[in-house]
């Protein structure tokens, strides 16, 4: 693992795909061909300034980009410490930064003629992102959801329906997230000729981690243009919650350049490190390859691969994007954890303090602010992503709290 | 001279085509799969292939997965698999063997330890399904380095463009996944398998031998045609699905069910 100094953090991957060790190509030969076929699109689409246009265009006028960077006045003014801002990824449509990627990847699979869509989908939020867009643009639209989760995530199961998805149960090994990437992966196999898979998050084989980063970096862009204007500098320190990455590599990308910009990922810590039931991939895995990427990963010491645990589904992934791996080798970023407990206590503050209802997601995220804002100055901008909202979750919440609904 | 380059030149001796069998490795438990596979040659194996379990093998149907689940519930690991590969070679130095999986447990195992175990217990070649040409630093030329022999998947999605980068490195023999899919689903269109071994020796000078979805010993014999080998292996470990007493545990039954059924395909491949 190199920790080599580098001048930039922002040119990977390389051609093969890889950031430092991580990343790469690690898929059946059957998908390789349609691996290179995708990864020459993409260059063609962003090389293509009328792509950017269409995409800026859709982003702009049927997500509802920008998204605001809020002064979280109460919260600030709660912990004494830093300034907080909350950039409000959740007032996307469909309520969470799913969409900026998935409106990415649909316009390029319209430029490549593809007419069917597979997804993988958690809580259910990619997964009605992504049949959300199909229906927008007239796409069958198939999204693999382990069965255990659509039974915990009965909301968005009925909303990918509503939207005219089918929802096809991933009912091997766990049957969660990891499950339905691997049966969205068999699907695409078996059906190579006409399907565009859309994965969700910054993991799976080269070219997705850095397309997904590309369409989530909308979300960094933004912040640093808004806070300029704001405050009239950097922030002194960016926070996201990270499940497979994908928020957290939108907001950080556009910064890792700037050395003054303390970086944090907050992973889910579950029921506790200690425990293994968490999803701490980073702070509490090893390197190995999984879902044509080498990154970090929970597993045993027989490199089988093990079940993440954590309150929020959305995070509920034993693996992690493998820009984040690198980026954590290099030091650039500081990965820690927030446990199910803490995540509880700072959705219930953000309801009662700042009137927003946070997704169990970014409430890990909220979870760390809380710790570190008060040991910060008065004059330290703190920038947390919101990057969902959570009526999705509200049943959890009211089932851990006793709350029969 | 390999055992399995020695193997393919006997066969073509005798005019015919090589029955490989796939079971996976530690299903349902290790003592019956160590009497599945000592059983194996007897019953008309030509080449064995023994299945790595994983936890996730997305190129895999159904039927394996189940397999591969099984094995590891009976706490079947890759040492125990090396284990499982020294106690059959103690009894039979001619049969070539395969290992075939996924990459993830042998990079967590040491790519170079493993590769010395492998070579001390008898393995003679390697299936990694998700390692592509584009990763051949990672095991593919370590392998070669230690004299294992690395054999490649071509699909129907290898054209000719992609064909001459498939076939670089590899060594043993080709496998042609009949279909587009994963294992055991669809049953192979016998036409374009034959089209595409014929249009893949133009690629390589290996022998080409045709899997996925292989159930019957008519199919078998249909490919053995055109194809340098058959392999057989959904339909082994479903027979072993099939002849369990209960989940995960062997009934007297289960290693004489798939015996039989390689005996009935081994008379398909030889007529």
């Amino acid at each position: 693992m190199t920790t080599a100094q580098v001048n930039s953090y922002r040119t990977g991957p390389d051609e093969k795909g890889l950031f430092g060790i991580y990343g790469g190509r690690f898929v059946a030969e059957t998908l390789m061909p349609l691996i290179l076929e995708l990864e020459q699109a993409y260059k063609d689409a962003k090389a293509d300034p009328s792509f950017q246009a269409e995409l800026d265009s859709f982003l702009e006028h049927y997500v509802g980009r920008p998204s605001p960077l809020y002064f979280a006045e109460r919260l600030t003014e709660h912990l004494g410490g830093a300034k907080i801002y909350f950039k409000r990824d959740e007032l996307n449509h469909t309520g969470a930064h799913k969409i900026n990627n998935v409106m990415g990847q649909i316009l390029l699979a319209r430029r490549m003629g593809k007419k069917r869509i597979i997804a993988e989908t958690g809580a259910g939020q990619h997964g009605v992102a992504t049949a959300t867009a199909c229906a927008r643009f007239g796409l069958e639209c198939i999204v693999y959801m382990g069965s255990v989760d659509i039974e915990r995530q009965k909301p968005n199961v009925f909303r990918m329906k509503l939207l005219g998805a089918e929802v096809v149960p991933a009912l091997s090994g766990s049957r969660t997230l990891k499950d339905a990437l691997n049966e969205a992966l068999r699907d695409w196999v078996a059906n190579v000729e006409d399907t565009f898979y859309c994965i969700g998050t910054v993991a799976g084989p080269h070219p997705y981690p850095e397309m997904v980063r590309d369409f989530q970096s909308v979300i960094g862009v933004e912040t640093k243009r808004q806070m300029l204007a704001r405050e009239g500098r950097l922030p002194d320190s960016l926070v996201a919650a990270i499940g497979g990455g994908s928020n957290a590599m939108g907001l950080f990308h556009p910064f890792l350049d700037d050395k003054d910009v303390e970086i944090i990922g907050v992973e889910a810590a579950g029921l506790g490190l200690r425990t293994k039931k968490h999803a701490a991939s980073i702070t509490g895995g090893k390197p190995g390859i999984l879902h044509g990427n080498r990154t970090y990963l929970l597993m045993d010491d027989d490199g089988q691969i093990t079940e993440g645990h954590s309150i929020s589904a959305g995070l509920d992934y034993p693996g992690i994007g493998p820009e984040h791996s690198w980026l954590h080798d290099m030091k650039r970023v500081q990965y820690v954890a927030a446990t199910d407990k803490e995540a509880l206590a700072a959705f219930q503050l953000c309801c009662k303090l700042e009137g927003i209802i946070p997704a169990l997601e970014p409430s890990h995220a909220l979870a760390h602010v809380m710790k570190v804002a008060p040991t910060k100055p008065k004059d330290h901008l703190m920038v947390m992503n919101m990057c969902g909202r959570g009526d999705k979750d509200i049943f959890t919440v009211a089932d851990i709290l006793g709350v029969k609904l | 001279m390999g055992r399995i380059e020695r193997r393919f030149a006997e066969l073509k001796q005798k005019g015919r085509a090589a029955l490989v069998t796939f079971v996976t490795a530690g299903d349902p438990d290790y003592e019956t799969s160590l009497k599945i596979i000592k059983g194996l040659p007897k019953a008309g194996a030509d080449i064995i292939e023994f299945g790595m379990p994983f936890t996730d093998p997305m190129a895999d149907g159904p039927a394996i997965q189940a397999a591969g689940l099984r094995a590891l519930h009976g706490g079947q690991t890759l040492k125990k698999t090396l284990k499982l590969v020294k106690e059959f070679r103690a009894g039979d130095k001619e049969t070539p063997v395969v290992l075939m999986g996924y990459y993830n447990p042998i990079y967590v195992h040491g790519v170079e330890k493993f590769l010395g175990e492998a070579k001390a217990a008898g393995v003679d070649g390697l299936i990694v399904v998700d390692l592509p040409p584009e990763e051949d630093v990672e095991l593919c030329l370590p392998a070669i380095a230690a004299d294992i022999n690395f054999i490649r998947l071509a699909t129907p999605t290898t054209d000719d463009r992609r064909a001459p980068a498939v076939f670089r490195n590899t060594s043993g023999f080709v496998y042609y996944v009949s279909v587009l899919g994963i294992t055991g689903t669809k049953a192979p269109d016998l036409k374009s398998v034959e089209k595409n071994v014929n249009r893949l020796r133009k690629h390589t000078k290996l022998p080409i031998v045709v899997g996925f979805g292989v159930k019957t010993a008519t199919q078998a014999r249909a490919i053995a045609k055109s194809a340098d080998g058959v392999v057989v292996g959904s339909a082994l470990v479903s027979a072993i699905e099939d002849s369990l007493a209960k989940v995960g545990k062997p009934s007297p039954k289960t290693v004489k069910a798939v015996h039989s059924l390689v005996s009935d395909i081994a008379r398909g491949v030889r007529s």
